[in-house]
């Protein structure tokens, strides 16, 4: 097959397959709604705060629960301490400047 | 068929390295005629060659193409008259590595856009004419030095122009290819195309194929008042 | 027209020619380009998709939790100062929450204990399916939120004293099941015998992965908290806009109180992973520096044999914009393939293998992590965001240093193209 034309039909395919994903994504949101409903339904219930994402540490569980200032506690600012704590800034309340 | 009138080319104008290649050319180049530029390294010839196809443009004077005036042209004009009507033919064959001898052949023909098929098949048949369509799908890096000059040659065909210039073609050929070499040219003269050549070749020079032979020295035309 | 697209499919083919000449290189650049979108764009879907989720997901949360602080430190919150909040004219209803940490040495992993609230807010959804939590035996594993199932009731009745519901995660590490039993160790040394009585979905992985739901009284007796003492309090407020109001007046009114608002605890997760802090910025100045230095190789120039080349083409009869279309062309297949084929991949990578590639780095020093299928939120923005950043800059540099080289006429070409 002449060399432009591997080129044009390559792109075009992926083209095509990015759409896909692309259609994929919204109908996903839209399918999986149960599964957020589901989820926020047990927020309510329990009356959680925070999403179950870096199970360390208290403050890294609980980052909106979490303190600024305690003596020998870390805080989430100690970016060393835990890998999550460079994904993660602490809870504006407690850096914004009164 | 190509008129000069006081065609005058100077390289580094204001330089200190100014100089003048052509000084005062005036010239005609008769139509399906064979026609030789001779004369020493210095002379002018590729200036001139170069101006004669509208590769450059003069620093004076003026160039008329078939009565038509196209010294003054825009580039694009210029290069789109460059394309239909001359066909190169350079002393090194300057094709481009990697790639094959069709694709090479096919070259100068890709900005016009005609279809694939009928292109193809014009590459073939003017690889077949000059005897090397065997080679088609070689990489050029594969050719012997008279099947590079021949591959060449046909690129410089492939849009069927109607004037062939060539600069020094037999510099880097032995005499059996040379000898080859104007056996082609007189196929071209057959089919009516005219043929400028710059050389200093006495095979060249004294061919009997070679309707005239003009000398240039210094920029100058040999024989003309200065 | 026809001769025009024509005419770009002869630039293509002679480019691709070019490029497959240096393959070794030119692919190594791909994959490298490649590579670089796939990390980009992975970190973007991830990203957003958890913010989105996050958002969506902690609407629900408590409009107040209110804190104690004494010595600086969380302290455990008296019962009486419930009266005192019940006060507050705004408030709707305030209830205790017993939760805290239990560290399991067995799996080196922190467990949420929680005990679930008495109280029901003040709307609820009539949708069946939406009230409680699905809880999955273990013989039918099968991920559909079905309405006639089992459902789970923890208000007050189903969650008998010496048995515990664990979340998924917890199911996973210590590899338990319901009906067994689990053993804990209490404040005081004693040995706390559990039986699982069920396990939380795997769909709600991402907020109970690590949840423990344990009855009030087996609460105390594990932690040692006395009756007349709780975690923290929660403040039902039927008005939205009054519940800054409300937060300023329990502050007031308990001096080592602090009170969280909703809104606080929503920013909190629209900050997260945010492109302005830690690792993040590692990665995105990365990619962006490694976009630079592919951009500035080609910008710097032509080597002799590039220019030889294009001497050529202007002496059989090319043009410059000839020559500049395929000075694009060659930037612009490199960097759209590259493009294309990152994304692909970082969808695929995200949304369907559960970012694999970032998992150790998410996952950090805690041995429990949440398996979980986000919902694929997409943020046009981003992604036509990173196509300017990658296909443009690097097309452009392509064609910039050839454009002297492009405008050379055939003349001088001619001259300097032999040996």
């Amino acid at each position: 097959m002449r060399k432009s034309s591997i080129f044009l039909w390559s792109i075009t395919v992926e083209a095509l397959l990015l759409a896909v994903f692309l259609a994929h994504a919204v109908f996903s949101t839209g399918a999986q709604q149960a599964n957020l409903e589901e989820k926020a339904a047990l927020v309510r219930k329990l009356k959680l705060t925070d999403l179950c994402l870096f199970t360390e540490a208290r403050y890294t569980r609980h980052l909106s629960q979490a303190d600024l200032n305690t003596a020998f506690q870390d805080h989430p600012l100690s970016l060393e301490h835990f890998p999550s704590g460079s994904f993660t800034l602490p809870p504006e309340r407690l850096t914004r400047r009164p | 068929m190509i008129e000069l009138v006081n065609v005058k080319k100077v390289f580094n104008a204001g330089n200190p390295s100014e100089f003048s290649a052509l000084n005062s050319v005036n010239l005609h180049i008769g139509e399906n005629k064979v026609t030789v530029l001779r004369g020493p390294s210095g002379s002018g010839k590729t200036t001139l060659l170069s101006i004669i196809g509208c590769m450059s443009r003069p620093t004076a004077g003026r160039v008329r193409l078939g009565g038509r005036e196209i010294s003054s042209l825009p580039e694009r004009f210029l290069t789109d008259i460059r394309r239909k009507t001359f066909g190169f033919i350079f002393q090194q064959p300057n094709l481009i590595k990697g790639i094959s001898v069709l694709e090479n052949v096919m070259l100068p023909a890709y900005p016009l856009g005609e279809p694939r098929s009928r292109l193809r098949e014009k590459a073939m048949q003017g690889l077949a004419e000059l005897n090397i369509s065997t080679k088609a799908a070689s990489k050029v890096e594969w050719l012997s030095g008279g099947e590079a000059q021949r591959a060449s040659i046909v690129r410089a065909l492939i849009n069927k122009p109607t004037i062939i210039i060539a600069d020094e073609p037999t510099a880097h050929l032995d005499t059996k290819l040379s000898q080859r070499f104007m056996e082609i040219i007189e196929k071209f003269k057959a089919e009516g195309k005219t043929v400028i050549i710059t050389s200093h070749d006495p095979l060249v020079c004294d061919s009997k194929m070679v309707d005239r032979v003009i000398n240039l020295r210094d920029g100058r035309i040999e024989g003309e008042p200065s | 027209m026809r001769a025009w697209v024509e005419k770009q499919r002869y630039i293509i083919d002679f480019t691709l020619s070019s490029l497959i000449r240096r393959k070794v290189k030119n692919f190594g650049l791909l994959a490298l380009y490649t590579l670089i979108v796939f990390i980009l764009a992975s970190a973007m879907f991830f990203t957003y998709s958890i913010k989105r989720e996050a958002s969506l997901i902690l609407k629900g949360s408590p409009e107040i939790v209110v804190q104690r602080i004494k010595a600086g430190r969380h302290d455990l919150f008296p019962v009486r100062y419930l009266e005192t909040l019940r006060k507050i004219r705004g408030v709707a209803a305030v209830e205790g929450r017993l939760w805290g940490y239990y560290y399991d040495g067995l799996a080196g992993a922190n467990y949420t204990l929680l005990s679930p609230p008495t109280q029901q807010e003040a709307a609820e959804p009539a949708k069946p399916s939406a009230k409680t939590a699905v809880v999955e035996d273990e013989e039918t594993e099968h991920h559909g939120v079905d309405a006639s199932k089992p459902l789970f009731e923890h208000q007050g009745t189903a969650l008998e004293p010496g048995t515990l519901i664990i979340g998924n995660g917890i199911a996973r590490i210590r590899n338990i099941a319901k009906g067994e039993f689990m053993p804990f160790r209490a404040f005081d040394g004693t040995i706390l015998n559990f039986r699982i009585a069920g396990t939380l979905s795997s769909q709600s992985e991402l907020v109970s992965s690590d949840l423990m739901l344990i009855a009030e009284e087996d609460f105390r007796k594990l932690f040692g908290i006395e009756s007349d003492y709780v975690t923290d309090v929660t403040v039902v407020v039927d008005n939205p806009s009054e519940i800054d109001t409300v937060a300023s007046k329990i502050t007031k009114l308990l001096p080592d109180a602090r009170p969280i608002v909703r809104d606080e605890i929503l920013r909190t997760y629209d900050s997260i992973f945010n492109w302005r802090g830690g690792m993040m910025i590692v990665i995105f100045s990365a990619a962006v520096l490694a976009f630079v230095i592919f951009a500035w190789d080609k910008a710097s120039g032509l080597s002799a044999g590039e220019r030889r080349e294009i001497g050529i083409l202007k002496a059989v009869g090319w043009e410059t914009s000839d020559v500049i279309q395929m000075k694009f062309w060659e930037g612009a297949m490199i960097s759209l393939t590259a493009f294309l084929t990152g994304v692909i991949l970082a969808y695929i990578h995200v949304f369907f293998t559960g970012s694999l590639v970032f998992e150790p780095a998410l996952k950090g020093w805690s041995n429990l992590y949440p398996h979980f299928a986000l919902t694929p939120f997409i943020n046009a923005e981003q992604l036509i965001t990173l196509f300017f950043l990658t296909v443009v800059p690097y097309t452009v540099a392509t064609i910039v240093p050839t454009w002297r080289a492009a405008t050379i006429d055939p003349d001088s070409a001619m001259r300097h193209t032999g040996e």
